[in-house]
């Protein structure tokens, strides 16, 4: 192959390795890494960085991941995410330590690993937070091997190199935080306060978000860019309303009005059955869903987004309400792009007429300005003749 | 003491009333189009998405507003410094025209509101000319405030920043010169580039591809000249004033280059694209083709002697012909001979024309209003000598 800048990786890196500890060829798992770097906005190089970064072994974080009030929602999707045959590479990517509901073993030896774990790797392991945190009566509410949630996950956080906060509940609270909120339930960037943590919310989240946001972290040892919500600004940075493919019927003012009426079946716009769209950030509408294809999330399969991401969105407004607007609500009346019938309205004669009248009027102006200027001339000639 | 004078007229005439009355009307019909959205005024429709609003505000407006441009350069470029005298009107009526020409895009922008993304870099298509005439326009709105500057400031010479403005001024002028006659350039030629893109909807005899930008400058320059022409006789006729015809005539000696060129370069490129034969087709495009060709012919039979020259009200009649010739050349091009597909037509609404009657109206107004407190028009014995 041609020493070209952009392959410039370490030679040494052995990617027939990866072929037999994957079970994927090296070119899948190429175009995996590529794939990965493009949804960042990241070239070939970043992409690059990123295969060496998982091929080399000794770079593979511990991760230590906790479950609190959910319904493990996020692992769920993650497991069935196909980019790339995912049980392999996030086992391989990251050195999964503890993870409740994928560990084979259970009780108080898995705790015990977990704590080995920490102490082991103090200030090196990534947390991963999945679920809300119940503050009320002291936690009560969520205990795993007789530690409350809110221990767990302050003692967890003491010594992490990175959080991450993997879906709603975990990010903001999720369906359990809606009023009346018995449990006190939170988020965990509201619980750990002062601490930095990355938000991949969603009802599922999307797999991709997270699996991009720890190869980042994997391949330049930091976190990338995130907004103030802490959610990663590739992937959040836009409404849905901005990217949706629903979006030139909101702007022509074609809106589905009731499931199944001629603008529902026609794929037009959901905006007035509630979707929440035009407030929540999130790509789905590039992504999609868990790379089924063909149209696969709420919008694509007609219905309305209900703004799972989104704080106080999601859970908490009903859903089909209207949404806020965040850009622009188009206004009451908008030409008739498609009409191709004649006008034959009573107004084009009285337009005519002054389109007549103008032109009427310049010619006229033209005519007498000119039979003035014409005795002007006379006039001056007469004079300078005298004066000669 | 300056070369140019402010006439002492009363600004309120009957004719001004009648003036504000249809900006009236169409100040109302506006208030319609921006509560109830475009559909509730205008007859555009998906094939005919641009209608009189941009074909005479802007295509054919910024083409009537080249006075300032066309003079620029033959003062500037040429060294013609005996023109000057007429260069401040020509600078106004081009500042006029063109401002009214942008204010005609944003009301005839359906998404108004977006109108801002167009100065913001990050949201630019470079590869749209849309793009390259929205910022070549709106800067040169900026650049022609700036060269009618001195006009404004003359007035108030005694207040000391005014001073202090106009040295600076003095001192800057030649850029925005130099910029008030490179923009022009740009965007008049990118007009044209307008009907490339527009590929078969423009009619076979106007379609000329790429000599379009070429034959859009030129049209623009002759319409430059012969506004200048119009816009000196019709003042002189209205303020009864001495006919500035000695200097007048100059300029159509540059008009008969100008359109000899124009027609030289079209008819070469229908008869080198094999469409000849469409001229005596005898349909519409055929006759508004012919129609406009005898417009163009006009004011050259007229202007090629050197009596016709001298003749006030010939010289008017050529320079309006002229006038309406190039009106016409972008109206058939853009819109009489327009053809986007079956089924669609196209006729201003009523509502839709009166806000363009207005438009031209209120530039009249604002002119008058100019030309009555402000030192613009030349001095009659300047324009006499």
């Amino acid at each position: 192959m041609a020493k070209d800048s952009n392959f410039s990786f370490d030679a040494s890196t052995d990617f027939a390795a990866i072929e037999q500890r994957l079970g994927v060829s090296r070119r899948t798992f190429l175009k995996f890494c590529t794939g990965v770097a493009a949804s960042f906005g990241l070239g070939t190089k970043a992409a690059f960085a990123m295969a060496e970064a998982i091929a080399n072994p000794a770079k593979r974080p511990p991760v230590i991941w906790l479950h609190g009030q959910e319904c493990t929602g996020p692992t769920e999707s993650l497991l069935r995410s196909e980019q790339p045959t995912f049980e392999h590479l996030i086992l391989d990517l990251i050195s999964l330590d503890y993870h409740q509901t994928l560990d084979a073993g259970a009780g108080h030896r898995v705790e015990a690993v977990k704590r080995e774990a920490m102490e082991k790797y103090k200030g090196k392991y990534l947390l991963v937070v999945e679920g809300a945190i119940p503050l009320a009566q002291n936690g009560i509410f969520c205990k795993i091997g007789g530690q409350t949630m809110m221990d767990a996950t302050r003692e967890a956080a003491e010594n992490a190199a990175a959080i991450v906060a993997f879906g709603s509940c975990a990010s903001w609270g999720g369906v359990q935080s809606a009023a009346p909120n018995p449990t006190g339930a939170t988020g965990a960037p509201q619980f750990l306060k002062g601490k930095t943590v990355v938000t991949i919310p969603g009802c599922p989240p999307n797999p991709a978000n997270f699996l991009g946001t720890v190869l980042y972290f994997v391949t330049y040892g930091k976190l990338p860019p995130i907004d103030d919500k802490g959610r990663p600004k590739w992937a959040y940075s836009r409404l849905i309303h901005e990217n949706c493919y629903r979006r030139p019927h909101f702007d022509a003012g074609r809106f589905a009005t009731q499931f199944g009426d001629e603008g529902h079946r026609q794929g037009w716009c959901l905006y007035k059955l509630g979707c929440k769209g035009p407030e929540t950030y999130n790509n789905c509408p590039s992504l999609e869903y868990n790379n089924v294809g063909g149209g696969v999330w709420p919008i694509g399969v007609g219905h309305p987004c209900f703004g799972c991401s989104e704080q106080g969105t999601g859970f908490n407004k009903p859903m089909f309400s209207l949404a806020e607007v965040k850009t622009h609500t188009p206004p009451n009346a908008f030409p008739n792009i498609a009409d191709r019938q004649n006008p034959t309205s009573s107004t084009v004669v009285a337009a005519a007429a002054v389109a007549g009248a103008a032109v009427g009027a310049f010619l006229g102006a033209t005519a007498v300005a000119g039979k003035k200027l014409d005795g002007k001339q006379a006039e001056a000639s007469q004079s300078a003749d005298k004066g000669a | 003491m300056s070369e140019y004078v402010e006439l002492k007229r009363p600004l309120f005439t009957p004719f001004f009333m009648a003036l504000a009355l249809l900006v009236g009307l169409a100040v109302v019909f506006l208030a319609v189009r921006f509560v109830n959205g475009m559909g509730s005024v205008a007859n555009l429709n998906g094939g005919y998405s641009w209608g009189i609003w941009v074909v005479y505000d802007i295509v054919v407006g910024t083409a009537l507003a080249c006075g300032g441009y066309a003079l620029a350069v033959t003062v500037y470029v040429f060294n013609k410094g005996k023109y000057h005298p007429l260069i401040r009107p020509a600078l106004l009526t081009s500042l006029l025209g063109y401002g009214f020409a942008a204010f005609g895009a944003f009301v005839d922008m359906g998404r108004w509101w977006q109108f801002y993304n167009l100065f913001l870099p990050w949201q630019m298509n470079f590869h749209s000319v849309m793009l390259e005439v929205g910022l070549c326009v709106s800067a040169y709105v900026m650049v022609l405030s700036i060269e009618f500057l001195p006009t404004i400031l003359q007035r108030f010479r005694a207040q000391a920043l005014a001073q202090r403005i106009e040295s600076v001024l003095s001192r800057a002028l030649f850029f925005v010169i130099a910029l008030g006659i490179l923009l022009p350039t740009m965007h008049q030629s990118s007009l044209g580039s307008f009907l490339i893109a527009m590929g078969w909807k423009v009619h076979p005899l106007w379609q000329t591809l790429h000599f379009q930008p070429l034959l859009a400058v030129l049209s623009a320059f002759t319409m430059g000249f012969a506004i200048v022409v119009l816009e000196s006789s019709l003042a002189a006729a209205a303020f009864r004033r001495a006919p500035e015809t000695p200097l007048l005539a100059g300029l159509g000696r540059i008009i008969v280059g100008l359109i000899v060129a124009f027609l030289v370069i079209r008819f070469a490129a229908i008869l080198w694209q094999g469409k000849l034969g469409r001229i005596f087709a005898f349909d519409l495009g055929s006759l508004m083709f012919l129609i406009e060709t005898a417009l163009f012919a006009y004011p050259l039979a007229v202007l090629i002697s050197p009596r016709g020259r001298r003749n006030a009200k010939k010289l008017l009649y050529a320079a309006a012909s002229m006038v309406l010739a190039g009106a016409l050349y972008r109206f058939d091009a853009f819109l009489i001979t327009f053809d986007p597909g079956p089924g669609y037509s196209y006729f201003p609404a009523f509502p839709e024309s009166m806000v363009t009657v207005g438009t031209v109206a209120a530039e009249i107004m604002a002119y008058l209003y100019f030309v009555k407190k402000f030192p613009v028009l030349p001095r009659e014995e300047h324009a006499a000598a």
